[in-house]
C-alpha cells in the first residue's frame, strides 16, 4: 500500500486529489481473476448463481407451459413433454421451477440489501462516533443476533398475513447484525489513520469522511457479508413458504414443496426438483461469497477450496 | 423477549374473539361473554401486567383453542422436542468435532477437501428438502424407518422394547435436523484448530517428545475448542427453529408443531408461551456454553469478578 505523499504547501483541493488516489486501494481485477481461477468451486459457485439469476430474469420466455395452467395429466412422472414431471393438479414442474426462480432470487436480494443497508448504517454510527451511541448500538445488535431470528420470522408473518413485501421486510429486520458488526469492526480500526484524520483537518464533514473516506476502504469484508445474507435470506423465505405462511397463490419453490408434502409416496419429482433448486442456489451463493472473500481478501482465506 | 412477543401478538389484525366465535354471526352478547372470560375487555396494558405477574407464578394462562392450560400443553410437548434437539446437538457436536479435528489435523488432503465439499453442501440443504428425501429413500422406498410420529404400536412391548422403537423413530428427524450444524461445527472446528495448530506451544509440546495424541487432544484441540462452543451455545436457538420444520416433515409431535398449529388458530397465550420456553432453551444453552467453557479454559472462573 503506497504511503500518501503529504506536502504542506499543497492546495486543499490537491491533497484531496492525492488522497482520493489513495482511497479504494484493493486488489487489481487481474489479480482477482488470477484469484478466482485458482478456485474452481468458486467459480462454479458465482457461474451457477449466474444460471440462477438467468433462469429468474428469463423464465417466463424459456418455461415450456404456463405453470398456472391446470392439465389433464396430474402426477405424470419425467418424460417426454413435462420433462420435470407434472404435480397433483397436472401442472408442468419446470415450468414451476423456472417461475419460482424468480421469486426466491428477489427476496434473497432484497432482503440482502435491506439488511447490508441497515448493518452499514448501524455498525457505521457505532465505530465512528463511538463512546454511548456505540454502546447502545451494539447492545441492540447482541439482543438482535441472540434472539431465534427464525421463529420471531414465523410468528411476525403468520400473525401478519401474506404479504411478500412484509416477509422481505421482516427478514431485513432480522438478517443485519453480522453485517454491523463488521462494519462497526472495520471502522474502529480505520477511523483514526492519518487519511481520515487529515480529511477531518481539511474540514470534510462527518457525513463525508464516512461515505467517502472510511467507507470504501472497509468495504471487501462487508461486501462478503453482505453477499452471504442471500442464501440465508433464500433459505428463510422458502422455509415460511414450505410451512404454508406466505401467500400461496404465488408460485415459488418453498411452496411447491409444502404441496409435495401429500405426495411423497406417488410422486418423487414433486419434492425433488423444487427442493433442489433452492439446494443449489443457496450452495451457489454460498460459494461465490467464499470466493468473493478469496478475491476481496487474500490474507482471510477462511478455506482451502 | 416476553415484552416483545407480546408487543407482535396485540399489534397484530385480527381478534382472537373471533376465531374462537367462528365466522357464523354470533350474537354480540356471547361475543362480550367470551372477550370477558379471558380478560379480553381490559386494557392492554393491564392485559400485559396480569400476563407478567402469572408467568413469574408459573401459570402461562389458558388456551383458547384447546381449552387446556398452556403449561400442561407445553410440558406435555416440551419431551419430544428436547429429546430431538438434544439428540441433534449430540450428533453435531460430537461428530462435527471430531470431523473437524480430522480435517484439521491434515489440511488439504482429500478427507480434508471432501469433508470441506461436504460441509458445504450440509450447510446449504434445507432442512425440509432433506428431511422429505430421506423420508422417501430410506422410509417409503427402502422401508427402513417409521415415517412419522414418534411411537409405533406399543402393545406387547417391553420398556427397552419401547425405548428402541422411539430410537428407531428419532434416527431419520435428528439426522435431519442435525446435519446444517454439522457442517457448520466441523467448518468451524477446522478452521480454529488451523489458528491453534501454528502456534509456538505446540512445536514445544513436541520437541518436548509428548505423544503426537497428547499434543493433539490435549494442547491444541482444548484451545481450538473455545470458539466452537461458543458457536454451538449461540445455534441452540435456531435449532429450535429448524425443530419446527424438521416436526413439520416427520409429524414430530413436540413443540414446534404445537407453536405452529397455534399460530394458525391465533392461540395467543400458546404463542407467548412457546415462545417464552424456547427463549428460555436459548438463555440455558448459552448457560451450558458458558460452564463447559469454564471447565475447558482454566483461566476463565466462575462466580469471581
Amino acid at each position: 500500500m503506497p504511503r500518501p505523499q503529504f506536502e504542506p504547501r499543497r492546495s486543499p483541493r490537491a491533497t484531496r486529489r492525492v488522497l482520493s488516489k489513495w482511497r479504494g486501494s484493493g486488489p487489481s481485477p487481474r489479480a482477482m481473476m488470477r484469484r478466482l481461477r485458482r478456485r474452481p468451486l468458486g467459480l462454479a459457485g458465482l457461474l451457477g448463481a449466474g444460471l440462477f439469476l438467468g433462469a429468474a430474469a428469463l423464465g417466463p420466455w424459456v418455461a415450456p407451459a404456463d405453470p398456472f395452467a391446470l392439465g389433464s395429466s396430474a402426477l405424470m412422472p419425467p418424460g417426454r413433454g413435462h420433462w420435470l414431471g407434472t404435480d397433483d393438479l397436472g401442472r408442468d414442474v419446470l415450468s414451476g421451477v423456472l417461475y419460482g426462480a424468480r421469486v426466491s432470487l428477489v427476496v434473497g436480494l432484497c432482503a440482502a440489501a435491506g439488511s447490508a443497508l441497515i448493518g452499514v448504517t448501524v455498525g457505521a454510527a457505532a465505530g465512528y462516533w463511538r463512546g454511548r451511541l456505540d454502546e447502545i448500538l451494539m447492545r441492540l445488535t447482541e439482543w438482535v443476533l441472540v434472539v431465534p431470528q427464525f421463529l420471531i420470522v414465523l410468528v411476525v408473518a403468520a400473525i401478519f398475513g401474506a404479504d411478500l413485501r412484509f416477509v422481505v421486510l421482516v427478514l431485513a429486520l432480522v438478517g443485519w447484525p453480522t453485517t454491523a458488526r463488521l462494519t462497526r469492526a472495520q471502522f474502529l480500526a480505520l477511523g483514526d489513520r492519518e487519511f481520515v484524520v487529515a480529511a477531518q483537518g481539511l474540514g470534510a464533514s462527518d457525513a463525508r469522511v464516512i461515505t467517502r473516506q472510511i467507507l470504501p476502504n472497509a468495504l471487501p469484508p462487508i461486501v462478503v457479508a453482505g453477499s452471504l445474507q442471500i442464501p440465508a435470506a433464500i433459505l428463510a423465505e422458502a422455509s415460511l413458504r414450505f410451512l404454508g405462511l406466505v401467500d400461496p397463490r404465488s408460485l415459488s419453490w418453498g411452496g411447491m414443496l409444502n404441496q409435495a408434502q401429500n405426495f411423497l409416496q406417488q410422486a418423487w419429482w414433486m419434492p425433488f426438483f423444487p427442493g433442489a433448486a433452492i439446494f443449489l442456489t443457496v450452495l451457489s451463493f454460498n460459494l461465490a461469497g467464499e470466493a468473493l472473500n478469496d478475491m476481496l481478501d487474500p490474507r482471510a482465506r477462511t478455506s482451502g477450496l | 423477549m416476553v415484552a416483545l412477543g407480546f408487543a407482535i401478538i396485540q399489534l397484530a389484525p385480527g381478534d382472537p374473539v373471533q376465531v374462537l366465535v367462528g365466522d357464523y354471526p354470533a350474537p354480540a352478547e356471547y361475543v362480550r361473554q367470551v372477550r370477558e372470560r379471558f380478560g379480553l375487555d381490559r386494557p392492554v396494558w393491564l392485559q400485559f401486567f396480569r400476563y407478567l405477574g402469572q408467568v413469574l407464578t408459573g401459570n402461562l394462562g389458558y388456551s383458547f383453542f384447546y381449552n387446556e392450560p398452556v403449561l400442561d400443553l407445553l410440558l406435555d410437548r416440551m419431551g419430544a422436542t428436547l429429546l430431538l434437539m438434544v439428540s441433534a446437538l449430540v450428533i453435531s457436536s460430537v461428530a462435527g468435532i471430531g470431523l473437524g479435528v480430522a480435517c484439521g489435523r491434515r489440511p488439504g488432503s482429500a478427507t480434508d477437501n471432501a469433508l470441506l465439499v461436504l460441509g458445504l453442501v450440509g450447510y446449504s440443504l434445507p432442512v425440509f428438502w432433506l428431511g422429505q428425501l430421506l423420508l422417501m429413500g430410506l422410509s417409503l422406498k427402502l422401508d427402513l424407518f417409521p415415517t412419522q410420529g414418534m411411537r409405533g404400536t406399543l402393545f406387547g412391548l417391553s420398556t427397552l422394547g419401547r425405548v428402541g422403537d422411539v430410537l428407531h423413530h428419532l434416527a431419520l428427524p435428528a439426522l435431519t435436523l442435525a446435519t446444517r450444524y454439522l457442517a457448520l461445527n466441523v467448518r468451524l472446528t477446522r478452521a480454529s484448530f488451523l489458528d491453534v495448530a501454528a502456534q509456538d506451544y505446540l512445536r514445544t509440546a513436541r520437541a518436548k517428545g509428548l505423544a503426537e495424541r497428547v499434543v493433539v487432544y490435549k494442547h491444541a484441540l482444548r484451545n481450538a475448542l473455545l470458539p466452537v462452543v461458543t458457536m454451538i451455545g449461540l445455534n441452540i436457538g435456531h435449532l429450535a427453529a429448524g425443530a419446527v420444520l424438521t416436526e413439520t416433515v416427520f409429524a414430530w409431535p413436540g413443540l414446534g408443531r404445537l407453536i405452529f398449529d397455534a399460530i394458525l388458530h391465533r392461540d395467543t397465550p400458546v404463542i407467548l408461551g412457546g415462545l417464552l420456553v424456547v427463549s428460555a432453551c436459548v438463555v440455558v444453552g448459552n448457560l451450558l456454553a458458558d460452564l463447559a467453557y469454564a471447565a475447558i479454559d482454566p483461566r476463565i472462573r466462575l462466580g469471581r469478578r
